[in-house]
């Protein structure tokens, strides 16, 4: 019986309120991304996007363990980012059209989202430039005392960068309370992993810098939840970093023009098949949820999004003068 | 007013703001106890204010300068030592892509109060990786803002604007200006940026010159005023923002400019400065701009060598002659 009164199977990792809440997270980013490649159809999206769809359960199983004064640091790949760390999905919207209400007033993009406000310190579209950057905040949150933890989600093809081996070691040697999250989709582009490395698992590559690596199935929100919990409890309580990979999949290609061929049709089957959101929610089906509590929560994502689209839509564009305003900020203490 | 060294006045400055502010702190290659920098400008800071605040790192600068990123845009004023300007290019990513973008691509929501130091400029035979000015470099970037200092006076006082500036601020350091004498203030003091020095006024030819140049300049003046020509020497002391009023108002006086820098002539520091004074200033030039630089090659090792390529009093002189 849970706390509801329901009389339900549990699940050893999380309860069932708490399984509804990261569903409907992840819920929420694959909507909001369904919505973006629509628009995107229709010219509302200037410059070219990359889709987060097929890969919520990392973003949402690591930030369900992130405070709001927690740090995260994201990629290219960051809108599931944003919105699990808590950043409003209308002035997320509002950034990936370029719109004056956007998080960074449409001067970063759907590639550099950053919301300060909930400790996402931005999106960085150098592939592996945000390790170091991470490795930094951790510093920091050493230097300053507080409990505080910062996580960097990063891809397979960063982990290839000097800076996933300078930006880890840094952070191994000083003990930073540091979360380095790969989420292996298994293609860096249309580089297969395999192609680019000749160890299977990036968590491997843990060992050298004498830190725990762990490996876990991305798509499984409960395994990086409790995988995150893990490194999160030994990142607060001052015993440094982890590794933490997550093999998961792209569902759709790098970019908006990417109709990537290269993988094979099988594969591709399989992953879409193992889809994160329909793992979460047959789960919920089996401790008990019923059809209209899962249509209740559908219809809050879609309403949610629906909002937050039009929210963006009426937004306007930036007044030009504002190209030449902000290069640097207010000079000093 | 005290005599000091360069490097001790970059020291005090360093000092003086780690005491002023606890969120200052050093990170580096050898910056901390066992050996206080390569040029010992960190010397006894690790003592002073202990490991954590002057940190050792491993020979990493991608992730020094990426760390001290992070630690910037989270409460924190990390002044990064990159041990030779050449090494800089191993953080060009970190230096160019974030630490300058983030507070404009994020729209203002970070600033990155952050200091990157490190040491340009020939002179000491250590060849083609430890001998390159690369200043100009730095000012093709929006959102750093550059210093370059020429004096014991000016190495502190910029430092200390450097390291309380919310900005990222890219700090010139020049090696063989380390040991060099001059007199400051006992007590505190900031030199604002974007504010030229008139180092010697002259009436008949504006000599600009940046760092170790200046002296060099200074030593050409000395000269020319022998054979009763007038130099006035100005120093930028910051290339960005670069002080484009005291330039133009130099040139106006003297109607002539020979500006001089190391680095390669191509594209570099004199290129811009030249140009600035084209745009603004040509209908006062009564000759043409010289620019006085490094030919386009890489810094040779062989002492005869490397001579041929810095510029000195010599080349300045000839220079100033060929247009006045």
């Amino acid at each position: 019986m849970d706390d509801e009164g329901n009389g339900n199977l549990g699940n050893p990792i999380l309860d069932r309120s708490r399984l509804i809440e990261l569903h409907e997270k992840m819920l929420t980013i694959r909507v909001f991304e369904e919505r973006v490649f629509e628009l995107y159809g229709q010219n509302l999206v200037p410059g070219t996007i990359h889709l987060y769809a097929g890969e919520e359960a990392v973003a949402v199983g690591v930030c369900s363990h992130l405070l709001d004064d927690d740090y995260i640091v994201s990629t290219h790949r960051g809108h599931g980012h944003c919105i699990a760390k808590g950043a409003r999905l209308d002035r997320t919207m509002a950034e990936i059209l370029g719109r004056k209400d956007g998080y960074c007033q449409g001067k970063g993009g759907s590639m550099h989202i950053a919301d300060f406000s909930k400790g996402m310190l931005g999106a960085t579209a150098v592939v592996g430039a945000g390790i170091p950057i991470a490795t930094g905040a951790g510093l920091s949150i050493k230097l300053r005392g507080t409990k505080q933890v910062a996580a960097c989600f990063f891809g397979d093809g960063a982990s290839n960068q000097g800076t996933f081996h300078e930006g880890i070691n840094l952070a191994a040697i000083w003990r930073l309370p540091v979360l380095f999250i790969c989420e292996n989709n298994l293609y860096a582009m249309g580089t297969r992993q395999s192609q680019a490395m000749i160890v299977p698992d990036i968590a491997e590559r843990a060992r050298a810098y004498g830190i725990p690596g762990i490996l876990v199935k991305g798509n499984d929100v409960l395994e990086v939840f409790k995988a995150a919990k893990e490194a999160v409890e030994r990142a607060r309580g001052g015993n440094g970093p982890t590794l933490v990979e997550c093999k998961t999949y792209r569902r759709m290609g790098h970019s908006r023009m990417d109709p990537a061929a290269y993988r094979p049709r099988a594969e591709v089957d399989e992953w879409l098949r193992n889809d994160p959101i329909r793992r979460s929610k047959d789960e919920l089906l089996r401790m008990g949820i019923s059809d209209a509590e899962l249509a209740k929560i559908e219809a809050r994502v879609s309403d949610a999004v629906n909002t937050a689209a039009e929210f963006a839509l009426n937004s306007p564009f930036p007044d030009s003068k504002e190209a030449f305003e902000g290069v640097y900020g207010q000079e000093g203490t | 007013m005290k005599e000091i060294t360069y490097r001790d006045a970059l020291r005090e400055a360093l000092v003086e703001e780690m005491q002023r502010d606890e969120t200052v702190f050093i990170l580096g290659e050898d910056v901390g106890r066992y050996w206080g920098g390569a040029f010992k400008v960190t010397k006894g800071l690790a003592e002073e204010f202990g490991d954590e605040r002057v940190r050792d790192t491993p020979i990493s600068e991608s992730a020094i300068v990426g760390a001290a990123v992070g630690a910037a845009i989270t409460g924190m004023r990390p002044i990064v030592e990159i041990m030779f300007g050449d090494l800089t290019t191993l953080a060009m990513d970190q230096i160019v892509n974030q630490a300058a973008k983030i507070h404009y691509m994020f729209g203002g929501q970070a600033s990155v109060p952050l200091v990157i130091r490190t040491p340009f400029g020939g002179g000491v035979n250590i060849a083609a990786h430890h001998s390159q000015s690369l200043e100009a470099w730095f000012m093709h970037v929006p959102g750093l803002l550059v210093a370059a200092p020429s004096t014991p006076y000016d190495a502190k006082g910029l430092l200390k604007t450097a390291i309380r500036n919310n900005n990222p601020v890219f700090f010139c350091e020049h090696k063989l200006l380390y040991p060099f004498k001059g007199s400051i203030p006992e007590e505190d003091y900031t030199i604002p940026f974007g504010s030229a020095r008139v180092v010697r006024e002259g009436e008949d030819i504006t000599i600009v010159a940046t760092m170790f140049m200046v002296h060099e300049a200074l030593s050409a003046a000395d000269t020319l005023k022998k054979e009763g020509l007038s130099a006035e020497v100005l120093d930028p002391r910051t290339l960005v923002p670069l002080d484009k009023e005291a330039l133009v108002a130099s040139v106006k006086k003297t109607g002539r400019a020979v500006i001089v820098s190391e680095g390669c002539k191509t594209a570099g520091v004199t290129a811009e400065i030249a140009a600035v004074i084209a745009e603004e200033a040509i209908d006062y030039l009564d000759a043409p701009l010289v620019r006085v630089a490094e030919p386009d090659t890489p810094i040779p090792f062989s002492p005869p060598l490397e001579k041929a390529v810095i510029p000195n009093k010599d080349t300045i002189i000839k220079a100033v002659r060929n247009i006045a």
